[in-house]
């Protein structure tokens, strides 16, 4: 039914017109009469007691109207909610303020906030407010915070401890006893800043006459910020709108509701007075979520033949001073039960330390969780080899899950829908001549110089959903989407989805589903997103679920709005329904193609509704909520080549080859976007990327200038492709795109440098493996 | 303390009053509401606001409005030939999809024009260092790289075809 024209078709995307002429709206593009700028001030201390605020000489500053404390807003505003409460963990979740109150938990933690005539007075203002501060000693690793003595952020959560997370799997114990071999690794993954190109915003504007907020501001889903609005607020719902219909990228650190677009709201109800708030560069470093920073201690055992038998994972999660809105869920859930991978190993147990610090509160950030456990696996795959002396090839080949033994149940409880993941790695290997590059790695070699390969072969949890397992992991929402087509009497059509791209194409795909499935031109086709004011409510896009789950409503609801087209049609050409056949766009009789009703004409007739069947009301206007019954799967190959340099340590990348699997595909052009932005972004894990602190909780990575977001000279040209294994989870067999080249390639290239470095004897080296780091270690190795 | 500015912006003359602090881009898109160029650090990292400036590229982040007066800028709302028309790089960044969520994609466009002028036939590793200044977290680069590319492939060697000034 959906393989027609469109579906599959690198159609050119319908968002780029505006882009590209400098007319998107974005947040800080919205003007609006009378608007008062806010800026925050944010501690400059990671752990601080706040003795008292003087304002006084701020407030007399020109163009200054209002100045803010924690304890003005105390009672305007509810504490940020965290909205993933794991059960039987023991969580503890505490206060988060919007402004703190008494005590500053991280550097950028708010203290104060300004609103004034422009941004320039009050960002003056900010300057002046003296604060008086008790610096208090601050605590910044994850593993040192539970350590008796460490300084202590709340006395509600002891040692540190937000919570404690177990996931067990089949005979653990039983499977370390008999194992041939034990190997075990310390694998830190570095804490990471998501850098969005467009910086968070908020523009708020609270009407005194009818008691309505309207919100636009840089979000990945709407309605979840306009629940949580209300909720902290106390306006009701139906008074809420936000808007977030151009947003600059946001790969997860825009799905928090945070405190910034809280306290514009406050202040704007307070003064009915718009209130815009934009934060800057530094202060999207500091008080924008990071992601990422585990400590993983990990176990596998392993049979002489290269047969994983178990694996044990030890983790340390750095949630930052607070737990953010999806925080919790992230590395729990979201990472232990993928920790099984493509390979078939019969226990799997994972405990996860959920600790907060001194920092930036973490959250999702792309892949969230899922690169974690993919970093895991891969690696680990390699040291196993490593051990064997076998190819790290054969030894992923060995552990497998067979194509024929789909769907497969891991020990976690996740059910795999579809899979051929020897497919994929043939496909690649094919790409790179594996043979013939170990050849020439050999003969390098000879002449002094290191080539190295390095592999990922993952697969990846996404579509996140369905609701029931969202309530089992204690996510406090449903993971269902929505969508309402509303023909009009032109035979025109809108689409209000609940998914909310920001970057993703959706306006595109999604139309060139309206287009097959209706059989009218995408011209004709708006899609609309990212206003609470015009969609039914949406969960939004995360977890690359637009197309698997969104999409899915919209394909269903597509039909809904066809099924009754057609009975319509058969009622004006006077037959039954049985005897309609639709065809591009035109419902004719079957066998007589001349007796016929266009689209635009029976939609027409619906609203005219002059002649209706008895049992039909007029309009032709159709909404689904789709609840998919599982997740989808996504898996592939990604192969790095690279040659390390002896003498300075630095990374030159030869080739990046990517055989990804994410089902059928309606824009391939856009998914190769997705897939190289992906890699980009997990490439630069493994060798640029770190949010670095001193002891003291100050972050020294704190700006473009000193935390290294790659550059075009900094990043090769990924060759990628694709096999296709449609899922049986939704009608389109759709997968999703938005993170598996994040989740493959940071171990792929981790992967091929430690390759390169075997003739020195190393195993494994932390990221990000900067030239200082891989000289380091040469040097070390070499006894110099 | 304000100063008066005569400005000739996208070929308008604008006599403009600013604050002596006042960043361009700031004077582009509050007061003269072109909101093309976009704000992602203020401090000359990310290339998101670059304009041309009598047509040259600059970060209008770091260049004070009041220093503009008697100068020429052009921005990505006037990059177009006519309303309805596409310059030869906006129509590669759509053809190659140059662009994701398009927050960089006004200053990445720019500094394509000027790059392009500069030398009509640029290598890929020459279109990479041309576009360092500007940072874009969506694309890994390589359909910007391609955009620009086709469009020198398109244009054999002719000059850009606006923002020239």
């Amino acid at each position: 039914m959906a393989v027609t024209k469109l579906f599959g078709a690198s159609v050119k995307r319908r968002e780029d017109p505006r882009m590209i002429t400098g007319r998107g709206s974005y947040t800080d593009d919205i003007h609006l009469a009378g608007t008062l700028s806010l800026a925050i001030l944010r501690s400059p201390h990671a752990h601080a007691r706040i003795r008292g605020i003087d304002v006084g000489r701020a407030r007399g500053m020109p163009g200054v109207v209002a100045i803010y404390t924690g304890r003005d807003l105390q009672d305007k505003l509810a504490p940020v909610p965290c909205a993933w409460l794991p059960p039987n963990t023991d969580l503890k979740v505490p206060e988060y303020r919007a402004i703190a109150i008494d005590k500053a938990r991280y550097v950028g933690d708010a203290v104060a906030a300004v609103v004034a005539e422009d941004r320039y007075a009050a960002q003056d203002a900010v300057d002046a407010i003296q604060v008086d501060y008790e610096v208090l000693p601050a605590i910044v690793e994850q593993e040192k915070a539970t350590h008796d003595g460490a300084p202590q952020l709340y006395d509600s959560v002891p040692n540190n401890v937000a919570f404690h997370w177990v996931l067990n799997g089949g005979d653990v114990e039983g499977a370390f006893a008999s194992a041939d071999l034990v190997v075990s690794q310390t694998l830190l993954n570095q804490r990471l800043i998501p850098n969005a190109m467009e910086p968070r915003g908020a523009v708020a504007s609270y009407n005194p006459g009818s008691g309505e907020l309207t919100l636009w501001c840089t979000s990945q889903n709407p309605h979840i910020h306009r629940l949580l609005m209300s909720a902290v607020t106390g306006i009701p719902e139906t008074r809420v709108r936000v808007i977030s219909t151009d947003v600059g990228g946001g790969f997860g650190s825009k799905i928090p509701f945070y405190a910034g677009e809280m306290i514009a709201s406050a202040i704007s109800r307070d003064l009915g007075r718009p209130v815009k708030w934009t934060e800057d560069r530094r202060e999207n470093y500091v008080a924008t979520t990071h992601g990422r920073d585990h400590v993983d201690y990990v176990d596998v055992a392993a049979r002489r033949d290269g047969t994983v038998t178990g694996l044990r994972v030890r983790t340390y999660a750095n949630m930052g001073a607070y737990l953010s809105t999806a925080a919790p869920g992230v590395p729990t859930w979201l990472f232990g039960l993928i920790l099984s991978g493509p390979y078939k190993i019969g226990a799997i147990g994972c405990e996860v330390f959920g600790v907060v610090t001194n920092t930036t509160p973490t959250d999702a950030y792309r892949g969230a969780g899922r690169p974690e456990a993919t970093y895991i696996l891969e690696r680990m795959m390699d040291l196993v080899a490593g051990r064997l002396g076998m190819d790290p090839v054969d030894v992923r080949r060995k552990n497998f899950i067979p194509a024929g033994e789909f769907p497969y149940a891991t020990p976690t409880g996740l059910l795999y829908d579809s899979g051929n993941y020897d497919g994929s790695l043939d496909r690649a290997l094919e790409m790179v001549d594996y043979p013939g590059f170990r050849r020439r790695q050999e003969a390098a070699r000879a002449q002094g110089r290191l080539l190295g390969i390095g592999f990922s072969t993952y697969v990846e949890v996404c579509g996140l959903a369905p609701s029931q397992a969202a309530g089992a992991m204690g996510f406090q929402g449903g993971l269902w989407e929505s969508a309402t087509v509303r023909v009009h009497p032109s035979g025109k059509v809108s689409v209000f989805t609940g998914s909310s791209p920001h970057g993703q194409g959706e306006e595109t795909t999604f139309a060139q589903l309206v287009g097959d499935e209706l059989g009218i031109p995408i011209d004709d086709v708006e899609i609309v997103h990212g206003d609470t004011g015009r969609i039914p409510f949406g969960m939004g896009t995360y977890g690359s679920r637009s197309v698997a789950v969104g999409g899915t409503a919209l394909f269903k609801a597509l039909g809904k709005v066809r099924d009754k087209a057609s009975r319509l049609a058969a009622h004006l050409l006077e037959v039954s329904p049985d005897d309609i056949v639709f065809d591009q766009g035109r419902f004719h009789v079957k066998g007589a193609p001349d007796r016929v009703k266009t689209f635009p004409e029976v939609a027409g007739a619906a609203y005219l509704a002059w002649s209706m069947p008895p049992d039909m009301n007029p309009g032709l206007e159709e909404t689904y909520f789709h609840d998919p019954s599982n997740n989808v799967f996504p898996f592939g190959t990604h192969v790095c080549e690279v040659e390390v340099d002896p003498e300075t340590g630095k990374v030159a990348f030869q080739r990046y080859v990517a055989v990804d699997d994410v089902g059928r595909v309606i824009n391939p052009m856009i998914v190769d976007g997705q897939v190289h932005g992906g890699i980009a972004q997990g490439l630069a894990q493994a060798v640029y990327e770190f949010a670095a602190y001193d002891d003291n909780g100050q972050l020294l990575s704190g700006s473009m200038m000193d935390y290294a977001v790659p550059d075009a000279a900094m990043l090769p040209t990924f060759e990628v492709e694709r096999t296709e294994t449609p899922t049986p989870v939704n009608p389109m067999g759709v997968k999703g795109a938005g993170e598996t080249g994040t989740i493959a390639s940071t171990p792929a290239v981790v992967n091929a440098i430690i390759d390169a470095l075997s003739p020195y004897g190393i195993k494994h080296l932390d990221m990000p493996l900067t030239p200082e780091r891989v000289w380091q270690a040469i040097q070390a190795r070499e006894g110099r | 303390m304000h100063v008066p500015v005569e400005v000739t912006v996208n070929g308008r003359r604008q006599s403009v009053q600013v604050d002596t602090r006042m960043a361009l881009v700031d004077l582009l898109r509050e007061q003269l509401n072109l909101t093309g160029a976009h704000i992602g650090c203020r401090t000359g990292n990310c290339g998101a606001c670059t304009v041309l400036l009598d047509g040259e590229t600059v970060k209008s982040c770091c260049v004070l409005a009041a220093d503009t007066d008697g100068q020429a800028v052009t921005t990505i709302e006037a990059l177009a030939p006519s309303p309805g028309q596409l310059h030869p790089i906006q129509q590669a960044f759509v053809d190659n999809q140059g662009l994701q969520c398009g927050f960089c994609t006004p200053g990445m466009i720019l500094t394509a024009v000027a790059l392009l002028k500069e030398n009509p036939h640029p290598s890929e590793a020459e279109i990479r260092h041309g576009i360092e200044g500007n940072l874009c977290r969506c694309t890994g680069y390589q359909n910007i790289v391609k955009a620009i590319q086709y469009a020198a492939d398109k244009t054999q060697g002719a000059p850009a075809a606006a923002g020239d000034d």
